[in-house]
C-alpha cells in the first residue's frame, strides 16, 4: 500500500539504515531541483523529501532560510514544487515527502493539496507547524488519498503526546534531534537516541532522525538506533556552494554518495531493526 | 455591518476563537508552551498574584493612568467629548509595561531567568529591558535594523537598562522578522528561557494572556467614564498592531451593546499589498481580508496569493506587521467591533493635532486614532462621550517626524 512503507520494509529486510536527503524545491532553480530529485535518486536516496520555499521559515535555520530565499527570488511556489516532482517522478521511483510550512498549503486548499499531490506522485506531507492537535481534517484528507501525514516529535514531546501522535501519523515518523532550528553541526547529541527509544516505545512506525546530521560518521551512528537518516542543511550547504557550477548536480551527487560509503557496514546491525 | 449580540468573548481550552488562534508552532514548543499555559492558568485564579501585579503596576508603573477630558480636541470636533485615556503616562512610555510586568512575575514562577523578546517600535523592548533591570534577569530584544534606524532612541534606552539587542536583518527587517528571530531562539534554548511577547498574537496561551494583562487598561477606563460621565461611552477608538492595546481597552466593555469598539488599523501611503499594514482592507488590491497562519496563530495575514506573507508599511513601526491578533479576527467576523485605517499621512495629522490642542504629543501608533476619533466625534451630540486609547508617547517618534519636515 504506502509506497514509504514498502521502502522502510525493504530496508528493514536488508538490514540497512536509510538516506533521506532534503532539498529545497526551486533552488537554485527548478529544473536543477528536478536533475537534483533524479540524481539523488541515483545516488542512493530511499526516500527524498522536498522542501516548499516560504517567506518565515521560523523552524530552519540560515542555510535552509538562504535556500528558501533563492526559491522565492525566482518565484517558486507550491505548483511549481509539485510540478517538479511530477516531473522528476517519469525518471524515479523513490518517495517523496513534500515538507512545508503550513501557510502555502492553507492557501492552496486541502482538498486541491490532496488531489494534485497525490497526482504528481507525491507519497507523504510533512507540514513543519502543523502539531496533530490542529491538524486532524488534514491528515483525514490526505489520508483519503493515501498520502501518508509525517509528523515530527522533538526531545521536549511529552510521552503523552508521542502516543497521540504516533496515533495520527503514518509512513514514519520524524524525530527531531535536539531543540533547535534546522542546520548542520559538528556533533550529534544524545537526545536523538533517548527520543528514539522513547518513540519505539509506543509506536512500531519507522523513525527517522533529521536536524544536524550532516557527516558519513552522524549517519553511520544514527543509523545504530533509527531506521532512517534525514540529511538537510548539510546538502543545502552543498548546493549554496556550488550554485553556479555547471556541473553542481553531479557534485551534489557525489556528495550524497560519499555520506553513504560506509552504509554496507550497517548491514546486520540488529539494533537498526526495530522490534515489535 | 449588523450589530453582533455576543457578550463575551473567550477561547476555547486550546485557545480557538471560532477557527482563529490556536497553535501553529514547531514541535519542539508545543511543551513550554504547555507549561506556560499551566503557570498562567494557575496563577490568572491566583489571587495573590493579582495582588502583586497590582501593587507593582500601582508603585511601580504609576497606575492607574488618567482617563483626561481632551476639551480643545472635543471643540475642534465639535460633537461628542473626547476622553483620552493615557497609557503615554504609565512608566516607560506605554501600555506594554502592563503585559511585560504580568509574564515576568510568571516567568519568575516558572523560575526562567533568560528573558528574550521582539520589538517593533522598541516600546515592549523598552518595558521588557524595565522589567528584568528590576528582577535582574538577562534579557535580550530581537529587533529588525530598519525599525532600529527609525526607532533608535529607544534602542539606546533598552541598552541603558541593561539588555542586549540584536539586530535582524532578515526580510524587511521589522517586526514579522524580529518574531522570526525570537522564536528561532526559543525554539534552541527552550529549557532554559521565557519568551516574553509583547502583542496579543502568537501561539496559545499568548493573545490570552496578553489581553488578561491589558485589560487593566478597560477595566479602570469602564470606572473612570461612569464616575465622570455617569454612563457609558458610545465608542471606543485604538490603534490596531497585533492588537494589545486595542483588547485591553475593548474587552470589558464587550458586553455592552451600546459601545461601539473601533479599531484602527495603519492604512500606510497607498491601498497596495506592501505598502500598508491593514489586514481587514476592504479593497481587492489591497490583500486584505484572508485567512492564514503566521507565527503560530490563524488570523487576518496580509499575504500573497500562494500564501507568502507580505512585506507591510507603516509610519509607525508598532503598526507595522502582516497579522493581527486572533481574538481582532473573531470580533471583526461576528461583527462586536469594527475595524478601519488611517493612512501614514492622517497619522502625522493626529500627532500635530494632539500635541498643538491637548500638549501631548502621543506615539506615531496612537496617533492612528485620533483624526478617526475626531470623525466619529464629531457625528455623535455633545452629551455623548468617546474614549481614544493613548497607548503610548511621541518622544521615540520626535526624531522621525522631524526628518520629515513636518513642523
Ligand atoms: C505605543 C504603541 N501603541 C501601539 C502599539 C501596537 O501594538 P498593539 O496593537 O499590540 O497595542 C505599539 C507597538 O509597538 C506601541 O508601541
Amino acid at each position: 500500500m504506502s509506497r514509504i512503507r514498502d521502502t522502510f520494509a525493504g530496508l528493514k529486510r536488508t538490514g540497512r539504515g536509510g538516506f533521506i536527503p532534503f532539498i529545497t524545491a526551486g533552488d537554485p532553480d527548478l529544473a536543477t531541483s528536478e536533475l537534483l530529485l533524479i540524481e539523488l535518486a541515483a545516488a542512493g536516496a530511499d526516500i527524498i523529501e522536498l522542501g516548499v520555499p516560504f517567506s518565515d521559515p521560523v523552524a530552519d535555520g540560515e542555510v535552509i532560510q538562504r535556500a528558501s530565499e533563492r526559491a522565492l527570488r525566482n518565484g517558486v511556489t507550491l505548483r511549481d514544487a509539485l510540478a517538479c516532482v511530477a516531473h522528476a517522478k517519469q525518471q524515479i521511483d523513490v518517495p517523496v515527502v513534500l515538507f512545508s510550512y503550513f501557510n502555502p498549503l492553507l492557501q492552496f486548499g486541502r482538498d486541491r493539496l490532496a488531489n494534485e499531490a497525490k497526482q504528481a506522485g507525491v507519497d507523504a506531507v510533512l507540514v513543519t507547524d502543523l502539531i496533530p492537535e490542529e491538524a486532524q481534517a488534514w491528515t483525514e484528507t490526505l489520508q483519503q488519498r493515501e498520502l501518508d501525514p509525517i509528523f515530527l516529535v522533538a526531545p521536549t514531546t511529552s510521552d503523552e503526546r508521542l502516543v497521540r501522535i504516533g496515533q495520527q501519523a503514518r509512513g514514519f515518523i520524524y524525530a527531531v534531534s535536539r531543540a533547535g532550528v534546522t542546520g548542520a553541526r559538528d556533533e550529534m547529541t544524545h537526545d536523538a537516541e533517548t527520543l528514539v527509544r522513547r518513540v519505539r516505545m509506543v509506536s512500531d512506525l519507522p523513525v527517522a532522525v533529521g536536524f544536524g546530521v550532516s557527516t558519513a560518521e552522524h549517519l553511520r551512528e544514527v543509523w545504530r538506533f533509527a531506521d532512517a537518516a534525514v540529511v538537510g542543511s548539510a546538502i543545502v550547504r552543498e548546493i549554496e556552494r556550488l550554485k553556479t557550477a555547471p556541473d553542481l548536480v553531479q557534485r551534489v551527487g557525489k556528495f550524497a554518495r560519499s555520506l553513504l560509503a560506509t552504509n554496507q557496514q550497517n548491514v546486520g546491525d540488529s539494533t537498526a531493526l526495530h522490534l515489535p | 455591518m449588523q450589530r453582533s449580540t455576543i457578550t463575551t468573548s473567550e477561547p476555547d481550552e486550546n485557545g480557538h476563537w471560532g477557527q482563529f488562534g490556536g497553535r501553529y508552532v514547531p514541535e519542539t514548543l508545543v511543551a513550554p508552551l504547555d507549561e506556560l499555559t499551566k503557570e498562567f492558568t494557575r496563577a490568572r485564579h491566583d489571587a495573590e498574584f493579582w495582588r502583586e501585579l497590582d501593587q507593582r503596576l500601582r508603585g511601580y508603573c504609576g497606575r492607574p493612568t488618567p482617563l483626561f477630558h481632551g476639551q480643545r480636541l472635543t471643540a475642534h470636533a465639535g460633537g461628542a467629548q473626547i476622553y483620552l485615556k493615557r497609557e503615554d503616562l504609565s512608566h516607560t512610555g506605554s501600555h506594554k509595561i502592563n503585559n511585560a510586568m504580568g509574564q515576568a512575575l510568571l516567568s519568575r514562577r516558572m523560575g526562567k531567568r533568560r528573558i528574550i523578546a521582539e520589538t517593533g517600535a522598541g516600546q515592549h523592548g523598552v518595558a521588557t529591558a524595565t522589567v528584568c533591570a528590576m528582577f535582574g534577569l538577562q534579557c535580550i530584544i530581537y529587533m529588525g535594523a530598519e525599525d532600529m534606524r527609525r526607532q533608535a532612541l529607544n534602542v539606546f534606552r533598552m541598552r541603558l537598562l541593561g539588555a542586549e539587542v540584536a539586530a535582524v536583518n532578515a526580510g524587511a527587517r521589522t517586526l514579522k522578522d524580529a518574531i522570526n528571530e525570537a522564536l528561532r531562539d526559543w525554539v534552541t534554548n527552550v529549557h532554559d528561557t521565557y519568551y516574553l511577547l509583547g502583542s496579543a498574537l502568537g501561539p496559545h496561551p499568548y493573545p490570552l494572556m496578553v489581553r488578561e494583562f491589558q485589560r487593566v487598561i478597560g477595566r479602570e477606563a469602564r470606572e473612570q467614564i461612569l464616575s465622570a460621565t455617569g454612563r457609558l461611552p458610545r465608542a471606543l477608538i485604538a490603534c490596531v498592531g497585533g492588537g494589545s492595546n486595542s483588547i485591553g481597552l475593548f474587552h470589558p466593555f464587550i458586553g455592552d451593546q451600546s459601545v461601539r469598539l473601533i479599531g484602527v488599523e495603519a492604512g500606510g501611503r497607498a491601498d497596495s499589498l506592501g505598502e500598508h499594514a491593514a489586514r481587514f482592507h476592504p479593497t481587492a488590491a489591497s490583500g486584505g481580508g484572508r485567512i492564514g497562519v503566521l507565527h503560530g496563530t490563524m488570523s487576518y495575514v496580509l499575504q500573497n496569493d500562494t500564501g507568502q506573507i507580505a512585506t507591510t508599511h507603516s509610519i509607525s513601526a508598532g503598526l507595522d506587521y502582516a497579522a493581527i491578533g486572533p481574538e481582532h479576527a473573531f470580533l471583526h467576523d461576528n461583527g462586536r467591533a469594527e475595524y478601519i485605517c488611517a493612512s501614514d499621512a492622517e497619522a502625522l495629522e493626529g500627532f500635530t493635532l494632539c500635541a498643538e490642542l491637548e500638549g501631548i504629543i502621543p506615539a506615531l501608533e496612537s496617533s492612528h486614532a485620533i483624526i478617526p476619533a475626531v470623525r466619529i466625534a464629531r457625528e455623535l451630540p455633545q452629551s455623548d462621550a468617546i474614549i481614544v486609547n493613548l497607548s503610548g508617547r511621541g518622544d521615540k517618534d520626535a526624531q522621525l517626524v522631524a526628518e520629515l519636515n513636518i513642523r
